[in-house]
């Protein structure tokens, strides 16, 4: 990127080296960390587009834009591309990538050309899942059930569920290079007591994707072969069993939806405090639950199958572990509004994204707690409260975190400030296009509007709120693709940003914006405790309005 | 707070520049091993986890389809499975000799226990393939030719009471229908077979590639006492696949191998 606004030429990871070699074979985290950014940028507009054509066919109640078989692969490859491909890896990958070993003050990450083999492996993972949609897409749901992926569907369910397989290794080893980083490369003085909030949310995720992932890669493998030689592993027709399937599939990609809202949640723990001038409240507590979220978040799959045949003892138990992993989530919300309160606020645009993320996870969070409650589950299952209870979780709670936290490191990783006040209104659209796009869908499920359906023609009723939620979608649209204009502009006509524009606590911004290769130009000695907002000044105007 | 920094190269610590295996990232040469090492621990953790996915298929189905499975557990070739899991024992042993070796700066043995580690791990996945060769032969392989009941694989010769033919002997429609079954739950008995034992033999590969180059590696006297990580690493990894095989083994060929007929 172009440096010629910056007066004064110092060595940076950025213009450490020069050429297409310098990126592709570099092992620096940060710039592996810009790789996995324009990669899932990518796959997030890809997704995005199927989402579009979602939102375009539910406008009117007949099934008019796509056919039925064209809609099916449209969900379908919405969820897959936005979980596996921009969620999981959106905020580690990324931001964990770029900040972790800064934030524990190391060069680097443990094992830094395995971290950049976890690029590739992402992007053949990715050039796959490419190929299958070319092929003709796949059509299962994000969930891939059986007997349906194994032996009905006539798509491309091998190449989906390979590519699905190889990204779980690219993960598998981001969280393993965190765990060691975290264990093995903290600089001097920095006690585990010390670590940054946001490194103790990556650990927890990092322990989620290294003892989760395996599991779902056995069991698309499982799939796969049944699919291709004809065994009989999940088919009950060949004695196999379907249930089996749901037990081994959600029992990953229900701790997955942690690996994704905890790095957001890593995220909002660092921004409240700065835009609060204040330290966080409850340290020890935000810390542990964290890991509390992992633990407990591994005991409670079975909540997706209430209604799939499973015994009412074992579901009644899953209802309560359920009830109880909303404790953690909820001492993080109580102990982010106790920084808040009597803290000097003040809304710069990743304060604004943190606080809509609070709401929309509390949201998301409680409706959670519904759908964990035996009875109402029964009633809403499949139906579009689900849909808006886990958006409000990964888009309103995941996707702000991933806007917030891009916009509160920005001026660390590229060394510009992006226009204050274009931030805002991008946060605030952003806000606004969620609630009109996802809260009709809450009423819509209650009303009993099914998941995955394409045609509802025999309640024109229902068309009022889906036309409500398609403007939404138009809003949020805009809302996400304002910032990628202005980060775009700010790239070459942005203020250069002081090595510390808000304020922050954190080893990150004790090194120049940006920062030169090796992070330190001499490893940091620590002898205070994170969020130190007291000792700290207050941020320049200059910095917060453009 | 925000304190300026002087610019330029950072400084390497002198011990960077007469350890040329310590990376640049890395303190000192204790730090780089302890890295290397819990990430292996890590790693394997997370083979557990994907061993796991199987095994509790297995033991699932196991359950459900208890007399199947036990009959055709008693298919497999005790002795060969035997031998098989001495071989692998054996090559443990050979691992961890190699450390030792390299502990004590015997660079000849090491070379020495390495080949034979090799020796070991391509003779446990020749004996393998010699018994899928059996089984295929049996016609005990899913979707090549599969067949457990009559032929040369038959399965429900003296086991009729256990799998319940006898009582359906008089009815030749429940007895069909009670053959088919059978045809269906082995066949989840061989399909998790081959996925386990295909999966174990697919990480003896992998083993057996990492030993080709440490043994190149111990060869060409990389490893000293003070440094010899790569081999402990890759010995961890190997001993994890021996384990994996040292629970396969008792779940697949050993236990209930005498029903109660």
């Amino acid at each position: 990127m172009a440096t010629t606004a910056v007066s004064v030429e110092r060595k940076n990871y950025i213009n450490a080296e020069y050429g297409i070699r310098s990126w592709l074979f570099t092992t620096d985290h940060k710039r592996i960390a810009l790789l996995y950014l324009v990669s899932i940028t990518a796959f997030f507009f890809i997704g995005g587009f199927f989402a579009l054509l979602i939102r375009l066919e539910l406008l009117t109640p007949a099934g008019d834009l796509l056919t039925a078989d064209m809609y099916n692969k449209a969900f379908s490859m919405h969820g897959q591309i936005m979980v596996f491909f921009f969620l999981i890896p959106s905020i580690p990958a990324v931001l964990g990538n770029f900040l972790i070993p800064m934030m524990v003050g190391a060069k680097d990450l443990a094992f830094p050309r395995i971290n950049l083999l976890s690029w590739y492996i992402y992007i053949a993972a990715g050039c796959l899942y490419i190929l299958c949609i070319a092929s003709g897409g796949v059509d299962t749901g994000w969930t891939f059930y059986t007997p349906y992926s194994s032996q009905f569907s006539n798509t491309r369910v091998v190449e989906a569920a390979l590519a699905i397989f190889t990204a779980g290794f690219s993960s598998i080893l981001t969280g393993l290079n965190f765990v060691v980083t975290v264990h093995r490369m903290r600089a001097p003085g920095m006690t585990w007591s010390r670590l940054p909030l946001f490194v103790w949310s990556h650990y927890a995720t990092s322990i989620i994707m290294l003892l989760g992932t395996p599991i779902i890669a056995i069991t698309l493998v499982l799939v796969a072969l049944e699919r291709a030689l004809n065994l009989g592993i999940f088919d009950p027709t060949r004695g196999g069993d379907p249930v089996l399937f749901q037990h081994l599939f959600w029992f990953y990609s229900h701790p997955a939806v942690y690996i994704m809202i905890l790095p957001s949640m890593a995220v909002v723990s660092e921004i409240v405090p700065c835009f609060s001038r204040k330290r966080i409240f409850g340290y020890n507590f935000v810390a542990m639950s964290s890991i509390a979220i992992a633990a407990i978040g591994f005991l409670v799959w079975a909540h997706h199958m209430f209604v799939a045949g499973i015994s009412v003892y074992s579901a009644l138990v899953f209802s309560f572990l359920s009830f109880l992993v909303a404790v953690p989530s909820a001492i993080k919300v109580f102990n982010w509004t106790a920084t808040m309160y009597k803290g000097s606020v003040s809304f710069s645009t990743p304060m604004l994204y943190a606080i809509g993320f609070i709401g929309l996870f509390t949201m998301g969070g409680l409706t959670g707690v519904f759908l964990a409650t035996l009875g109402i589950d029964v009633h809403v299952h499949d139906t579009y409260f689900v849909i808006a209870h886990f958006h409000y979780v990964m888009v309103g709670g995941a996707v702000l975190g991933f806007l917030g936290g891009m916009h509160f490191w920005w001026p660390k990783i590229t060394g510009r400030m992006y226009p204050e006040s274009w931030g805002r209104l991008a946060a605030i659209i952003v806000f606004i296009g969620f609630n009109l796009t996802f809260f009709p869908q809450f009423i819509l499920g209650y009303l009993g509007m099914p998941r995955r359906y394409w045609d509802y023609s025999h309640m024109p009723e229902w068309q009022g709120l889906n036309v409500l939620s398609t403007a939404g979608a138009s809003i949020l649209a805009v809302g996400y693709l304002l910032p990628m204009v202005y980060l775009a502009w700010s790239l070459r006509y942005g203020k250069p940003a002081p090595d510390n524009p808000w304020q922050a606590t954190g080893l990150e911004w004790r090194t120049p914006s940006p920062p030169p290769t090796f992070n330190f130009d001499e490893i940091p000695v620590v002898t205070w405790e994170a969020y130190e907002y007291d000792n700290m000044p207050l941020p320049e105007e200059v910095t917060l309005e453009r | 707070m925000s304190d300026s920094h002087a610019v330029g190269a950072t400084p390497l610590a002198i011990e960077h520049e007469d350890r040329p295996e310590l990376r640049h990232h890395f303190a000192d040469v204790e730090q780089q091993r302890n890295a290397a090492s819990l990430g292996m621990w890590w790693f394997l953790g997370t083979e557990i986890m994907f061993f796991g996915g199987m095994f509790c298929g297995y033991l699932v189905y196991r359950r459900i389809y208890f007399p199947e499975f036990a009959v055709a557990s008693k298919s497999l070739d005790l002795f060969v499975g035997t031998f098989n899991t001495i071989v692998l024992i054996c090559s443990s042993l050979t691992v961890a000799q190699a450390v030792r070796a390299a502990q004590l700066g015997n660079r000849k043995l090491q070379v020495r226990m390495l080949l034979l580690t090799l020796l070991f791990g391509l003779s446990f996945l020749g004996i393998k393939t010699y018994e899928w060769g059996q089984k295929y032969k049996e016609h005990h392989i899913p979707t090549f030719d599969y067949n457990v009941i009559g032929g040369e694989g038959d399965l429900v010769k003296g086991h009729e009471h256990l799998l319940g033919i006898d009582k359906v002997k008089k009815d030749p429609v429940k007895l069909r229908q009670r053959e088919a079954e059978i045809q269906r739950h082995t066949k989840i008995f061989y399909s998790l077979y081959f996925a386990l034992t295909g999966m174990h033999a697919i990480h003896m590969i992998v083993g057996v590639g990492i030993f080709i180059v440490i043994t190149w590696m111990a060869h060409k006297g990389r490893f000293t006492p003070e440094y010899h990580t790569p081999l402990e690493i890759a010995g961890l990894y190997w001993h994890f696949v021996d384990i994996v095989w040292i629970y396969l083994f008792p779940l697949l060929y050993l236990i209930d191998r005498k029903p109660g007929s």
